[in-house]
Parts: structure tokens; sequence; C-alpha cells
């Protein structure tokens, strides 16, 4: 690397006076004090969330208003702090959803403990979890901050995805060939 | 009613006189920290404290939301919490003077309004008659001599708190205040020698500078700043260093000193050298302004009187030459220039940094004092020849 000897300017009269200089600070502190403030005054004005972002976890129903999670329990095994804590539970007979063979009966998800890294929503087969737009979370107990399936549905709403893929599955054990 | 006023006994009358002054800086001190603020945030680009309101001034429509943008109510909430949280007395200090030094800080700041006159009004000559609590004849020297006390107490601050930094920072500021104090009082000698005459009366008294300003002509309506800018320039660099303004406040230095002199004080103390540094910008604001920007004259050859004559011109209203609004109209302007002041002084202070101390030093002793006593003999020498 080639070195490049810089001499170094000596200061010229004004220069050493201070007040040129002190006078061109002055109009550029006079630009930003006229010009538009950047700040974002957050609780009225919130930021847009770009794409991807990964807000708090959240459980998802398809169109139909079905749960998606089959509680496959992947996201339980994956997640590095172990907030997910699923309880299996079979779907009654009866239901209109019986073909799907599993749901949870319990999902929780300590928020005290997740780091919103993402994995869940990464390892889940059934688009079931995602990490959505909310990034402002606060309670007043822990338990509060333990998220429960209804409140992961509350949060989560409905993905408006068209895979209906339980319900294809069914219609093509009926018409004989299941895979 | 001004009959009844004038009838009063002298010393209510100065009571009353001291009160309405008192009314008008201690707002403008409250006010001025939240400029600080303001100014420091819009600099920074940011909108700044806008936050408080009071309910009921939340009602009006446009009015109220604007007084809130402005952090109005700030102020109030500031001072609130200044009064109301607890007032804690350190165990190492000295109690006594540690109490006495924020009122000593007070006294010499209250104390030069006394003297700077703040407006005029014309008599029934024409005569210029000013307006002042205690307009002295000596008036220069009054001032120089009563501000440069304001040191004793942050002496005092430092040495009651019986710490290091406060000790250190006290120490730096006696040796600022007085490097800065000789270039200054230097600076305004040429003002005075112009002004000057044998057998003349009154003329070290600030009415006498204004006046001066005011004549008629061009020579004569030529604010000295424009005559003696060097001078004007020190007095203006020595006048920050004197109120602990921004380059000159390593006294301050809560980077190293970790706020020097107030380090051990909270609360009300705390507050009150706070009203004080405001009120010592306040009246070397004034000082400067009637020393070299004409004073209460609206704008440069445009003195007081013309200026109210063209008003009255314009709009034959026979109340624009009364004495009584003529006199407001010059505390308004002076007012004004003042809040200017004001501006410039916080201006300066986020755009220069801080001076390291051995440079402030440097700069006073080596470069101010020197042009000071150059700038003296070059305006003693050319008024010698042009009043030969």
């Amino acid at each position: 690397m080639a070195v490049i000897p810089v001499a170094r300017q000596p200061l010229t009269f004004a220069e050493r006076t201070y007040v040129p200089q002190i006078l061109g600070g002055l109009r550029t502190t006079f630009r930003h004090l006229v010009r538009k403030k950047t700040t974002l005054e957050y609780p009225e004005q919130r930021p847009a969330i770009p794409p991807g972002y990964r807000g708090v976890p959240t459980l998802v129903k398809d169109p139909n208003g079905r749960e998606k999670c089959v509680s496959c329990q992947l996201c339980e095994f994956v997640c590095p702090p172990k907030a997910i804590r699923i309880t299996p539970g079979g779907i009654p007979a009866e239901a209109p959803t019986a073909h799907v063979e599993k749901a949870p009966l319990a999902f929780e998800i300590n928020m005290l403990r997740c780091i919103y890294c993402g994995l869940c929503q990464e390892v889940c087969p059934e688009e079931a979890i995602f990490l959505q737009n909310q990034y402002s979370l606060s309670g007043y107990t822990r338990a509060e901050l333990v998220h429960d399936k209804q409140k992961l549905y509350e949060l989560g709403g409905t993905l408006p995805d068209q895979h209906f893929k339980w319900d294809r599955k069914k219609a093509a054990a009926g018409r004989g060939n299941a895979h | 009613m001004s009959d009844f006023f004038f009838n009063l006994p002298v010393i209510v009358q100065g009571f009353l006189k001291g009160l309405a002054v008192i009314c008008v800086i201690f707002p403008i001190a409250g006010i001025c920290s939240m400029a600080e603020r303001k100014i420091a945030a819009w600099i920074q680009d940011r909108p700044g404290p806008n936050r408080a309101i009071v309910p009921w001034i939340a009602w009006i429509p446009f009015f109220g939301t604007f007084l809130q943008r402005l952090g109005l109510f700030h102020v109030m909430a500031d001072g609130g919490k200044m009064l109301f949280k607890e007032d804690s007395l350190p165990g190492h200090v000295k109690k006594f003077y540690f109490v006495l030094a924020p009122i000593l800080a007070m006294i010499p700041a209250l104390t030069t309004v006394t003297v700077v006159p703040f407006g005029a009004y014309l008599g029934a000559t024409g005569q210029i008659v000013p307006l002042g609590l205690a307009p002295l004849d000596i008036g220069i020297l009054a001032v120089f001599a009563v501000a440069s006390l304001g040191v004793y107490s942050l002496i005092l601050a430092g040495w009651a708190s019986n710490s290091k930094y406060p000790f250190l920072g006290s120490v730096r500021a006696s040796a600022q205040l007085i490097s800065y104090e000789l270039a200054m009082t230097l600076s305004v000698i040429p003002v005075f020698l112009w002004i000057n005459a044998p057998g003349r009366e009154a003329t070290l008294g600030f009415a006498r500078v204004v006046e001066f300003q005011s004549q008629a002509g061009f020579w004569g309506g030529t604010w000295f700043g424009f005559l003696m800018p060097v001078s004007a320039f020190i007095f203006l660099v020595a006048l920050f260093a004197e109120t602990n303004r921004t380059p000159f406040d390593t006294i301050e230095s809560e980077a190293d000193l970790v706020g020097s002199f107030h380090t051990e004080y909270g609360a009300f103390k705390w507050g009150l050298f706070f009203v004080a540094e405001y009120s010592h910008m306040i009246v070397g604001s004034a000082v400067f302004i009637l020393l070299f920007f004409g004073g209460w004259n609206p704008l440069p050859w445009v003195p007081l009187a013309t200026a109210v004559g063209w008003l009255h011109h314009l709009t034959g209203w026979a109340f624009t030459v009364h004495p009584l609004f003529v006199g407001v109209c010059s505390i308004a302007i002076l007012l004004v220039k003042v809040l200017g002041m004001l501006f410039l002084f916080m201006w300066v202070r986020w755009t220069v940094p801080r001076f390291r101390y051995d440079q402030v030093m440097k700069l006073g002793w080596q470069r101010l004092l020197p042009l000071a006593i150059a700038n003296l003999i070059f305006y003693a020498l050319a008024i010698a020849f042009l009043q030969k």
C-alpha cells in the first residue's frame, strides 16, 4: 500500500481567529433549526413495518376458521429458549374437522422467554404459527405474558391462504388415492 | 393614576418598580430554560418537549395545541418538580455556606438589574428620560463591580460542597472570570472615551451611551457596534465567558467535572443557580445592547423619537406620543433585542464545542487581552485625532 505523505497545511489567519468557522457552524445549525423534524412521535405515529418483520408469534386459522395447528410439536422442539409448550389433543369424531386427526389441547408461548427468532414459523409444516407485526408487548404480571391458545388466535387471526391441505386430502381419500 | 403613583413615598415606588422588574425577569429566566431545551431539540432535528398540557387549556381549539407543542407547560411541570422534590443536604458539606451559596448567586444577578435602564420616554422638551430602577451616573462601573461578585457564590458553592470536583470547578470559575473581566473592561473603554467630554455629567451611565447613539445624522445614529466592531466582538466573547456559557462552560463540564460546583446541589438550590445564570445572561445581553446596539432605538439611524414621530404621523393617534406609550414601546424594543441575544447564546451553545480549559486561558490572556489593549490604543489615538 502506497504511503502518501500529506503535508499539514498551516492555518490561515482567518482560520486562526475561529470566526469564519464559527459563522459557518452557525449557518449549519440554523439550517437544522428550521428544517423539518425527523422524530416519529411514537404512540400517535407508528413506524411502517417492513415485510418479513418478526413480531410477536401468533397462531392463525385458515379461511374456514379451522385452527391450522395439528400439534406436531416441531416448534416446541426447535424453540431455542424453550418458550413453547404444547399439550396435544384429539379432535372429536363428530367434529367437521375430524379428518385432521389432531389439534392442540393447550398451546402456550411464554413471551418472557421468546427471543423472536422465528424458528417456529420456519419449522411449522402446517403454516400455523407466524411472527406477525405486533412489536409492543407489555403486561403487569408474569402470568399475563404467558400467551395461551385463545390469546394466540386472538393475536393471529386468519391467514387468507387457499391451500386447504386437509380438505383436499379428505377429498382425495374419498376418491381412493390418499397420497 | 400616574399622579397617584408619583405621590407615593419613594421607598414604596422603588419597591413596586422592583417587584415589576422581578415579575419580568423571573418568567423570562424560567422560559429561557424551556427555550434552551426547545432550541437544542430543533437544532438536533427533534421537536423537543411538547406533551405537557393543562386540561382546561387543552379545550381551546388551536391555541391550546399550539401552546402544548411549544412546551410551555413543561416549564410549570419542571418548576413544580423542582419545588416539591426532596431538598437534600449531603452529610459531608459545610451546611451554612452550602445553603448560603445559591442565595449569594442570586444577589449580584438581581442587583445589576437595578442600574440598567430598560427603556426611556421623551420629556416635555423632547429630551430622553431613561426608565430604570436606580439609573446610576456610573452605571457601567456598577455593573462590572457587582457582576464580578457572582463568582463568589461559585467559589463558595465549590468549597462548601467539600468534594473534589466542585472545588476544581470553582477554581476554574474564578480563574476564568478574572481572565475575561480584564478584556471585557478594556473593550468598553473606547465607547466611553468617545462619548465623554470634559464637564459633562453622568457620562459613565448607560442612558448617556444610548442617547449618544440616538443623535441625528449619519455619525450620530451609528450604533457603536458598527463604529467599534472589535470592541463589540471582544465584549461579546467575554460576555459568553462571564456567563459561563458554551464554548466557555468548562466550569460546568459535566463530562470531566460531573457538573462542577453544582454537583452536590439538588432541587430548588440547584434551580437558583440556573435562575442566576439566566439573569446574568439577561442583564449581560441588555448591557451589550445598550452599549453597542442602540439600546431602545428600533433600528440603526432610526432613534426612538423618530420612530414614534413616524408612527404619530402615519396614524395620527394622539396617544402615540404619550410618554406612557413611548416608554412601553422602548421597553418592548429592548426586550425583543435581549430575547434575540438570548437566542444567540443558545444558538452558539449548540454550534461551538466547548473549549478545553487551557484553550480558555490561552484565548483570554494571549488573544483577547492584547487585542483589547490594541483596540483601546487605536481608538484612543483616533479619538484624540478626531476631537483635536
